[in-house]
């Protein structure tokens, strides 16, 4: 059962020097309350079959996998059609623009798939959730639960960490290839690169290796988001100022923690 | 029953709302909380299932102290409260029956139509009837609290503290909930805790009403001698509501 904690009151802080000093450790134990989420989550996984657990993992992959699907494939067919047309052009001069499939499915399955997944969701159904939970913190409606002795973590968190874990990875690869058939489509029309051409060379390119990296960092970043934004929502004071607060600042921390976190799982890898 | 040692609770930002408050209540007992807007009734509930915690002090729930106790200790202790919400605090995306039967499916092993059947006689008990399918943003502000109300005391716990449980209601469902609190107190011997602005209510099913004031208890009588009260707030907090040294509801100039 993890509690959430009122703050604890403490003196002001009456120097800069102070003030700094409290500034870091409240930053410390924000990302150590946040970590506890996060591990707890994963330990309520083992509830996960439950029939009520499944039922609403089911709703929540029902939110982030099928509710986003629109804003992700416009997302992913334009990102395929800029890279294609940029790269294209550069390629040009060189004659070389048969190459673009490649260049294009190299680039989508180890960067942009993952990150343009990533963000999507995070933007769209990260933010859902921290609005959702803090307007439950706002009407004491987490509280509720405490006293019913419901582990807010296993009732709230766990399902859609579980549900992000899942549809993260899947919207990455869904991203891939709408991506790298709206380059086709680029390479088609703009370069005059034959079908055939670009997937074969798109296909020579397809790296087992860019694919699983790709795929375990949209899994690292499901876990990113879901964390990130239970705790931005668990966190939320002051009303209905406070969760439009914990929403902004729930999408700020999730930019940049899949930007660091993806830029060390490439370094881990490559 | 509960008992409250020398509590004082500072916030955050430094307000002080209560201040070496100490008071016991007893099991069985009707309990009213009364007192001004903002004196920390609420606050004063919550400790008593720490929600929240004593900047100094103590609370104990029959003999244990809830104020010190965490995980599996705190976890027992809150199981033998229900708590009706100021707020209602339903979850918005169940419905009124999901809502009220979530203690039951969570917390018992009791078979889905022992649920439905209990969930049912709660919402009737409430006067709810009929309107389980309901959504809560669906609802008034006073059935949602009624709602909560079944919420509260659908696990029949042993002791149940209800955060103004007849504001927003009109006079007749009021005085229908105030049936309900003392016939629970009654017939299951239930330790209540009221929070109320409603004397009509809290001189008519309390056992004992404390006044609150400025952090501190000014006084703690039964319904019989707090309409004699003489401390001031508690004098004006009578007359504001027409309640004269002989009785309620005599609304003639004394003396
Ligand atoms: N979490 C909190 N942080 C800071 N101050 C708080 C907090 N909760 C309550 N307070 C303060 O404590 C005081 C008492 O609040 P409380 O909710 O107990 O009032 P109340 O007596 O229940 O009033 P009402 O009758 O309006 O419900 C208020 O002044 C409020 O500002
Ligand atoms: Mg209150």
């Amino acid at each position: 059962m993890t509690t959430i904690r009122e703050p604890l009151s403490r003196p002001e802080p009456r120097n800069a020097l102070q003030r700094l000093g409290r500034g870091f450790a409240d930053f410390i134990a924000e990302v150590g309350f946040a970590s506890t989420i996060c591990f707890s989550a994963i330990g309520c996984f083992r509830y996960a079959f439950a029939p009520r657990a499944r039922a609403e993992i089911v709703r929540q992959l029902h939110v982030c996998a099928v509710k986003s699907l629109p804003v992700v494939s416009v997302v992913a067919f334009f990102i395929g059609m800029i890279l294609a047309l940029q790269i294209g052009i550069e390629l040009r001069t060189y004659n070389q623009e048969a190459l673009t499939g490649s260049a294009v499915m190299a680039s989508m399955l180890r960067e942009m798939g993952p990150f343009m997944a990533g963000l999507v969701l995070a933007a769209s159904v990260g933010a859902a959730m921290a609005a959702q939970i803090g307007t439950m913190a706002v009407n004491e409606e987490i509280a509720a639960l405490e006293i019913l002795d419901i582990d807010p973590v296993r009732f709230l968190v766990m399902p859609r960490m579980a549900a992000l874990v899942v549809a993260v990875p899947m919207m990455s690869f869904y991203t891939c290839a709408l991506g790298v058939l709206g380059g086709a489509v680029v390479s088609h029309t703009q370069l005059a690169v034959p079908w055939a051409t670009y997937f074969q060379n798109a296909m020579d390119f397809a790296g087992e290796k860019a694919l699983w990296v790709g795929l375990f960092k949209a899994f690292l970043f499901g876990f990113v988001i879901a964390t990130v934004s239970c705790h931005r929502g668990f966190r939320t004071e002051h009303g209905a100022v406070g969760v439009g607060r914990a929403t902004r600042e729930s999408v700020v921390t999730n930019f940049l923690l899949i930007l660091v976190v993806g830029y060390f799982v490439t370094r881990l890898f490559y | 029953m509960i008992r409250f040692e020398h509590v004082t609770k500072t916030f955050g930002n430094g307000k002080r709302v209560l201040d070496d408050v100490s008071f016991e209540i007893a099991k069985g007992e009707i309990f009213t909380i009364v007192g001004p807007s903002g004196t920390g009734k609420s606050v004063t509930l919550k400790h008593m299932i720490r929600l929240l915690t004593p900047t100094s002090g103590r609370v104990t729930v029959g003999g244990e102290c809830v104020s010190e106790a965490t995980g599996k200790a705190l976890s027992r202790i809150r199981s033998r409260f229900g708590y009706l919400f100021q707020s209602g605090a339903l979850l918005a995306w169940m419905d009124v029956a999901d809502n009220v039967a979530l203690p039951l499916r969570e917390k018992t092993n009791l078979t889905e139509g022992e649920i439905a059947r209990r969930v049912d006689a709660a919402l009737d008990a409430v006067g709810l009837a009929g309107e389980g399918a309901s959504m809560p943003s669906d609802l008034s502000g006073g059935m949602q609290k009624r709602a909560g109300l079944a919420r509260a005391i659908v696990t029949e716990p042993e002791i149940v503290l209800y955060d103004e449980p007849t504001s927003g209601l009109d006079p007749v469902t009021s005085r229908r909930i105030d049936e309900l609190v003392s016939d629970l107190s009654s017939r299951l011997g239930i330790t209540s805790v009221v929070v109320t602005h409603d004397l009509h209510s809290a001189l008519s099913i309390s056992d004992r009403i404390a006044m609150l004031g400025g952090g501190k208890v000014l006084a703690i009588e039964p319904p019989a001698s707090f309409i004699r009260s003489t401390i001031p707030q508690a004098r004006a907090f009578l007359d504001a509501q027409y309640v004269t040294r002989r009785g309620a509801w005599e609304k003639t100039t004394e003396e």
